[in-house]
């Protein structure tokens, strides 16, 4: 569903990913892991189609970037640590935005469906302004699966978030990833990547440097693992 | 460290010799104007110094569009490099035809088409340099210089019919026409020998300075390269 | 997977941006009683520093005016794409399958309609504070044509000016300095065109200048269609 291939990104002189290689199937659930600084944020938000590659080749959702992003955007659902959401629509309005950006058709029923999913349903007529920050943040999951797309893209969703909505999200996020979604995560959580992923890369000095299935690490721990690769890594 | 190359060693030298000459000219070889006298002679390089500038001006916005479609960081530095050596030339302009147009228009300044165009024309590129500033990212940044060169490469010229919708007392030595122009004056053969000789000298002058601009962004990169490498 | 994906037409999401923007500003009402008491300050302010008397009025009203409405505008324009940036909304924006010069021109056209509705409301207030025979003109179907004329100038390079001035470092000051030398032919020609119809003169007169605002409407309209792309790509 993703192939990305000896992906290089620069800005100015300062060169962010070096060479990565990543691919993931239809349906898996890939959790993202490293220190900060390492490029975790820009290597999704080239696969959002939002920052180009300087080299190397992208393919998500069979689709080519950025010659295709149109294509690959109609496809893929983004949910970043900012909300990207409007505080001075309701709920609904937001979603009636996003949802006439897309075309879609059907709109107040898929409006429905969604705000029952994210468990918003009580609140589609209140400003986005008044809500916390976790109830922004599953509207925001609203938004982003809309348009039923085929690849999710979640962004340190849990950054501001207590321990109640974190477990909130993580039903809300299940739910999306249950319907034969393929997800990339970042996190720097990994007790929570660890409830949820099937695999965890570790993105560290701008490449992957490790990966491993979740039946790969067995009876290990997950933290044992990343402490390691970082360590090899070094 | 590479040191200059031949051709640009040879381009110094000749740049030198040429505006040694082109300042004889105006200075020596020109004829005293009869009406305005020797004040006239500041005319030779304020014509060329505002040419060099303008040919900075355009050089400026091309650059621009072929950033654009292209995404090359060569024609980014070009650009920049076309704005500075124009945003100082049209300064000496402007600071020379003042020097003029005290005696003979009884004012350091007036807000005539030319003037207030040149005087717009230097906002643009200080905000041009101001919004370079403020953005870090070179791509973003050679970016929004070259939409912003092309912005101003169309409105400045745009600017200039506009003001020129006013009454202009501008002269307009070569195309000649404007009766209420004042100041204006017939040109002999030496003079127009004169203007002609140090348009050309600047003409030199200034891809000579473009060169060792271009240079000099060369040199910086690599001075940045050489600290990045130093950090990691 | 389904491959055909509803797709939203230009014009669909041009009208969404700008009623997403139009609804939001209809219920918060920051951006418009800002930009109209900000307004109604710089005529003020006119008022003491030019000793507005009758003499003085009827050659100075076009130039007051203008001045105000450039001013308030800017105030207006940086809002408007500071609301995009602050909360990633401009990610949400570019995230989804339109061409991003629909996105401009969306917003263009709430940009435009904020400016319009000061203006009617100074435009009359102002009239009332200083009544006489051409402040009655500054509601004639020409007046109000040329001010729309001026307003669709300032407002496309404004527009477009706004969403570089909000991703660079100094994005409060940076839309004015980078805003005004490069507007200055429409506020020559929509002052000088004002000031014709104020002063009653003959429209032949009118016309060069509104030919002039005609002609650089077309051209930065174009303009900023073509390199909005540049603009909030990365």
């Amino acid at each position: 569903m993703i192939e990305v291939r000896k992906l290089i990104k620069r800005f100015g002189l300062k060169t962010i990913l070096r060479g990565v290689d990543f691919s993931v199937a239809p349906g898996e659930f890939v959790a993202l892991l490293g220190p900060n600084g390492a490029g975790k944020t820009t290597f999704l938000r080239i696969l959002s189609t939002l920052s180009r590659p300087s080299l190397g080749a992208v393919t998500v959702a069979g689709f080519r970037l950025p010659q295709d992003a149109a294509a690959v955007r109609r496809r893929l659902g983004v949910v970043s640590h900012m909300p990207l959401l409007y505080g001075d629509l309701t709920a609904e309005e937001n979603l009636r935005f996003f949802g006439r950006m897309y075309g879609l058709e059907m709109l107040a029923a898929r409006i429905d469906d969604v705000l029952e999913m994210v468990g918003l349903t009580a609140r589609r007529r209140d400003l986005v302004r008044t809500f916390s920050r976790g109830m922004q943040q599953r509207l925001a999951i609203g938004r982003a699966v809309l348009h039923n797309p085929d690849v999710m893209l979640f962004d340190e969703p849990y950054t501001g978030l207590d321990q109640d909505a974190s477990e909130m999200l993580d039903d809300v996020l299940r739910e999306v990833a249950a319907k034969g979604r393929t997800v990339v995560m970042t996190s720097h959580d990994l007790a929570r990547a660890e409830e949820l992923a099937t695999r965890f890369d570790i993105l560290s000095r701008g490449v992957i440097s490790a990966s491993v299935s979740r039946a790969g690490l067995g009876a290990n721990n997950l933290l044992d693992f990343y402490k390691q690769a970082l360590a090899n890594g070094q | 460290m590479s040191s200059q190359p031949r051709t640009l060693q040879i381009l110094n030298f000749v740049s030198g010799l040429l505006l040694a000459a082109a300042a004889w000219m105006s200075l020596g070889y020109a004829p005293t104007e009869r009406v305005m006298g020797a004040v006239q002679r500041v005319f030779y390089f304020h014509v060329a110094t505002a040419w060099v500038g303008m040919l900075g001006f355009i050089v400026a916005a091309v650059a621009g569009v072929i950033f654009l479609v292209t995404g090359n960081l060569k024609w980014d530095k070009i650009g920049l490099a076309a704005v500075e050596i124009s945003l100082a030339f049209f300064f000496i302009a402007i600071v020379l035809g003042s020097i003029w147009a005290r005696p003979i228009w009884g004012t350091w300044w007036t807000w005539e088409p030319r003037l207030t165009t040149a005087a717009i024309l230097e906002m643009v590129y200080l905000a041009y340099l101001l919004l370079r500033q403020g953005v870090e990212d070179p791509e973003r940044r050679a970016r929004f210089g070259a939409v912003y060169t092309l912005l101003g490469g169309i409105s400045v010229p745009v600017t200039f019919v506009s003001i020129r919708l006013f009454r202009t007392i501008h002269p307009v030595v070569i195309m000649g026409g404007n009766p209420n122009a004042q100041g204006g004056f017939s040109m002999e053969t030496s003079m127009l020998q004169t203007m002609l000789f140090c348009i050309f000298a600047f003409s030199v002058i200034f891809v000579t300075l473009f060169w060792h601009r271009l240079r000099l962004g060369d040199l910086a990169e690599k001075v940045e390269q050489l600290k990045l490498k130093l950090i990691q | 997977m389904d491959n055909k994906r509803p797709s939203s037409s230009y014009f669909q999401a041009v009208l969404a941006v700008a009623w997403k923007d139009l609804a939001a500003e209809l219920r918060s009402r920051e951006l418009l009683s800002a930009m109209l008491v900000f307004a109604l300050l710089v005529i003020l302010i006119f008022n003491f520093s030019l000793e507005l008397d009758k003499e003085a009025r009827e050659n100075v009203t076009a130039g007051v005016l203008w001045t105000t409405f450039a001013f308030a505008g800017t105030l207006g324009l940086n809002r408007s794409m500071a609301v995009e940036k602050d909360r990633g909304c401009l990610d949400g924006l570019l995230l989804a399958p339109v061409d991003r010069s629909a996105i401009y021109f969306g917003k263009a056209i709430s940009n435009l309609a904020f400016m319009l509705l000061v203006e009617i409301i100074v435009l009359p207030v102002y009239s009332i504070l200083y009544t006489s025979v051409s402040t009655m003109r500054l509601f004639t179907p020409a007046f109000l044509g040329v001010t729309l004329l001026g307003s669709i100038g300032y407002v496309a390079v404004g527009t477009l000016l706004a969403s570089m001035a909000v991703q660079s470092r100094t994005r409060d000051v940076m839309l004015p300095i980078l805003l005004f030398p490069v507007i200055v032919p429409v506020l020559v020609a929509s002052v000088q065109a004002s000031r014709a119809i104020l002063q009653a003169l003959e429209m032949s007169e009118v016309m060069a200048w509104v030919n002039l605002l005609i002609v650089y409407d077309v051209i930065f309209i174009a303009l900023a269609f073509m390199v909005f792309d540049y603009v909030v790509e990365e």
